[in-house]
C-alpha cells in the first residue's frame, strides 16, 4: 500500500468517486426534491440551486396535503408508526422463534430435519400473490384480516426463513468442541446455548435481524391486500400521494426520506456488529 | 478419584465402525496414553468418556458408576481439546473459571482456584486477555488450566501439545508428568507422538482402526511390539525391517544377512522356512572391526548427526539399506566400507503375512482388551 504512485492514487480516487456518485445520486436527488415544491421539481431543465422549503415535511407531519384540488387528509405519520411497529414486532417474533430453531437445525440432525428446514425456506420461493388469495379468505374467516396480529403472522413468511437460514449457518460455524467444552465444564445445554452459542453467533443474528427488518419494512403486497388504511405501512401509504390532481413528488420525496431514515440509522448502528464478524481466534492458532 | 472402564463399546458413524467392541480399564490415578494414527478412534473414545457423544453399544463406568446415559455436565471429567476450544468471547480468567461457575463457587473461591492453577501453568499474567491475544502456548496452557481447575477425578487430554511449537512441546513433555502426578487424577492422554506416549504413559494403548492393538507399559510396547505396525510407530530412527527366511543349524535358529549367519535367541523353532521380517532397532546395531564373528560388511552411505545420537545409513552387499544409531560423541567411521554386528537377542521377528510378532507374549486379545 505504501508504494502506490501518485497516478494510482488519483485513479483510485476517481474510481471511488464514480462509484459513490452512482450509488448516492438517487438518494441525494430525493433529498433535494424533498425540500422543493412540485413546480421547482418539474422545471426543465432541473436546477441545482433552489429556495428550500419545509412545506413537504410540514404537510406530512400535520397530515394535511394541500393540492390544487383542495386539502386532502393523509395518514403518513400513522403509516410510519405502522411500519415501525409491524417490522419491529415481526423481527422480534421471528428472532424468538427462528434463533432457537436455527440452533436445533444446526446442532441436532434428526430425521427429516433437512426437509423441514428446506420447507421453511421454500416459503420464500412462492410468489406472494400466489398465497395471498387463500390467505385473505382464511384471514377473513379467522377474523385476522386487518389486524396487527394477522399482519405480523404473515410477515413471518418473510422474516422467519431468512433468520432461520442465516443464523443456522452461523451456529454451524461455531466449532462443536467449544460447546462440548462448556458442557464438560458442567453446564446444561441451555446454559451452553445462552452463554456460548448466542454470543458467538451474535453478529450473524444481528445481520439476519437487520436483513429481516429491511425486508419486512419494504414489504408492499401483503400489507396492500391484508390491511386497510389504519394498519397500512408507509410502502402502501405512499400510494396516497398519487392524487387526482397529480403526483405529489415533493411529498413523496419527503416521505421517502422519512421512511428510509429508520432503516438507515439501524444499518449504520448495526454495521459494527456486521463487520466484527466471527472472530474465533481461540480455536485455531 | 476414580477409575475408568469401557465395556464392549461400539461406535458407528453411518456404516463405518469407528470403535469396534472396545474394552479398556484405567486404574485410579493411572495415566493411560492412547496412541495411534489419525482415524484410529482415539478422539472418539475420549468423547464417549466425556459424554459429548453416545456409544451405540456398550457401557462406560467412571469410579464404578455407570455413566453411559449421563449427560456430559454430570460426569465430572475435565477435558483439554486438541484445538484448545477456548471460548473466544471470554477472557482467559473466565475461560478457566467456567468449571467453577458450574459448581456455583463463590467469587473468592473462584478467584483463588483460577489463580492457583494459572500460577502452576505460568499464565497468571495473561488472565485478563481474550484468547485472540494469547500465543499458542498460552492458549494451550489456558485450555489445560480449564481442564485442571475443578480437580476432576478423570482428566481427558486430547493431544494437547499438537498445536504448539516444538520447543514448548518439549518443555511440556517434561512438565506434564509431574503436573498430572501431583493431581492424582486418572488421566487418558491422546497423542500421535510416540515420545510423548513413552514419556507420559504408565501404560500405552496402541489403537488402530477402532481396536486396541496392544496395551502395555512403554517398555513393553518398545521391546515387545505386537506387530510390525507398532514396531514401526515407536522409535526414532525407525526400526530396520528386512525380509528373511530363518533356517536351522546345529547352533539353533539363524537368519542369513548378507551371507552372514546371525543366530537368534528365542523360541523361533516354528519359523524355519517361513517368510518372516526381522526388526532391528538402529541402536541395537553397532559397528565392529572386520573379522569379528558374524560381522556384516556394509558401505556407509550417509551420516546424520542428531542431537543426542548419530544415525548412519549403510548399504549391505545385497543393496538393502539399514540405519545404525550410536550415541553422539562416540567415534565411528564416516565413509567407506565397514562392518556391523547384529545383537541376536534384541532382534524382533515378525510373520510377513500377518505382521504379528512371533513369540509375542503380551499381545492383546483384541476383543477383551485384557492382556492374554
Amino acid at each position: 500500500m505504501e508504494h502506490t504512485s501518485l497516478l494510482e492514487r488519483i485513479l483510485r480516487g476517481i474510481a471511488l468517486t464514480l462509484v459513490v456518485i452512482f450509488f448516492m445520486f438517487p438518494i441525494v436527488w430525493i433529498l433535494m426534491m424533498s425540500f422543493q415544491t412540485n413546480e421547482t421539481i418539474l422545471r426543465i431543465p432541473p436546477q441545482l440551486v433552489f429556495k428550500p422549503t419545509l412545506a413537504n415535511y410540514t404537510a406530512l407531519i400535520t397530515g394535511k396535503l394541500t393540492t390544487a384540488a383542495g386539502t386532502l387528509d393523509i395518514a403518513f405519520m400513522r403509516n410510519l408508526w405502522n411500519s415501525v411497529f409491524l417490522s419491529v414486532t415481526s423481527v422480534a417474533v421471528a428472532l424468538l422463534l427462528g434463533v432457537p430453531a436455527a440452533y436445533a437445525f444446526a446442532r441436532h440432525k434428526f430425521r427429516g430435519s433437512e426437509d423441514i428446514a428446506f420447507t421453511l425456506l421454500s416459503f420464500r420461493f412462492a410468489p406472494a400473490l400466489l398465497v395471498l388469495l387463500p390467505l385473505t379468505l382464511y384471514f377473513q374467516k379467522l377474523g385476522l384480516a386487518n389486524t396487527y396480529i394477522g399482519l405480523i403472522w404473515v410477515y413471518q413468511l418473510i422474516c422467519l426463513p431468512l433468520i432461520l437460514w442465516i443464523v443456522r449457518g452461523y451456529f454451524e460455524d461455531i466449532p462443536a468442541d467449544i460447546e462440548y467444552a462448556y458442557r464438560i465444564a458442567g453446564h446444561s445445554w441451555f446454559a451452553t446455548f445462552r452463554k456460548i452459542a448466542l454470543p458467538l453467533a451474535g453478529p450473524g443474528i444481528a445481520a439476519a435481524g437487520l436483513l429481516a427488518f429491511i425486508f419486512a419494512w419494504n414489504n408492499f403486497v401483503f400489507a396492500l391486500v391484508l390491511a386497510s388504511a389504519d394498519k397500512q405501512p408507509v410502502t402502501v401509504g405512499a400510494l396516497a400521494f398519487i392524487t387526482s390532481s397529480g403526483i405529489q413528488y415533493g411529498q413523496i420525496s419527503a416521505a421517502i426520506v422519512l421512511s428510509i431514515t429508520p432503516t438507515l440509522a439501524l444499518a449504520l448502528y448495526a454495521q459494527r456488529y456486521l463487520v466484527e464478524g466471527l472472530s474465533l481466534g481461540a480455536v485455531k492458532g | 478419584m476414580a477409575s475408568l472402564e469401557l465395556r464392549n463399546v461400539v461406535k458407528r458413524y453411518k456404516s463405518q465402525t469407528v470403535l469396534d467392541n472396545l474394552s479398556l480399564s484405567v486404574a485410579d490415578g493411572e495415566t493411560l496414553v492412547l496412541f495411534g494414527p489419525s482415524g484410529a478412534g482415539k478422539t472418539v473414545l475420549l468423547r464417549l468418556v466425556a459424554g459429548v457423544i453416545d456409544p451405540d453399544e456398550g457401557k462406560i463406568f467412571i469410579g464404578g458408576e455407570d455413566m453411559t446415559d449421563l449427560d456430559a455436565e454430570f460426569r465430572g471429567v475435565g477435558m483439554a481439546f486438541q484445538n484448545f476450544a477456548l471460548f473466544p468471547h471470554m477472557t482467559a480468567f473466565d475461560n478457566i473459571a467456567t468449571p467453577l461457575q458450574a459448581k456455583r463457587s463463590s467469587q473468592n473461591a473462584m478467584k483463588a482456584g483460577v489463580e492457583s492453577v494459572a500460577k502452576l501453568l505460568k499464565i497468571g499474567h495473561v488472565l485478563s486477555h481474550k484468547p485472540r491475544a494469547l500465543s499458542n502456548g498460552q492458549k494451550q496452557r489456558t485450555a489445560l488450566a480449564r481442564a485442571l481447575v475443578g480437580s476432576p477425578p478423570v482428566l481427558l487430554l486430547d493431544d494437547p501439545l499438537r498445536n504448539v511449537d516444538a520447543k514448548l512441546r518439549f518443555e511440556m513433555r517434561l512438565e506434564l508428568p509431574r503436573l498430572l502426578a501431583d493431581r492424582g487424577a486418572t488421566v487418558v492422554y491422546v497423542t500421535q507422538d510416540y515420545k510423548e506416549a513413552m514419556a507420559l504413559g504408565d501404560r500405552i494403548a496402541v489403537m488402530s482402526q477402532g481396536v486396541i492393538m496392544q496395551l502395555g507399559t512403554p517398555e513393553q510396547i518398545y521391546r515387545e511390539p505386537a506387530n510390525i505396525e507398532i514396531a514401526r510407530l515407536f522409535g526414532d530412527p525407525t526400526i530396520n525391517l528386512l525380509d528373511i527366511k530363518p533356517s536351522r543349524d546345529a547352533k539353533g535358529i539363524y537368519v542369513g544377512l548378507s551371507n552372514v549367519q546371525v543366530h537368534l535367541t528365542g523360541a523361533y523353532d516354528a519359523t524355519v522356512g517361513r517368510d518372516c521380517v526381522i526388526g532391528l532397532r538402529p541402536e541395537a546395531l553397532r559397528f565392529v572391526d572386520e573379522g569379528t564373528p558374524a560381522a556384516i560388511p556394509v558401505t556407509i552411505e550417509a551420516e546424520t548427526p542428531l542431537n543426542e545420537k548419530i544415525v548412519t545409513l549403510v548399504r549391505t552387499v545385497r543393496g538393502r539399506e539399514i540405519l545404525v544409531s550410536r550415541p553422539a560423541g562416540t567415534p565411528g567411521q564416516t565413509e567407506g566400507s565397514a562392518h556391523i554386528a547384529v545383537d541376536g537377542k534384541s532382534a524382533l521377528l515378525f510373520d510377513r503375512a500377518s505382521g504379528d510378532r512371533i513369540g509375542a507374549k503380551n499381545v492383546v486379545n483384541l476383543h477383551s482388551g485384557e492382556a492374554a
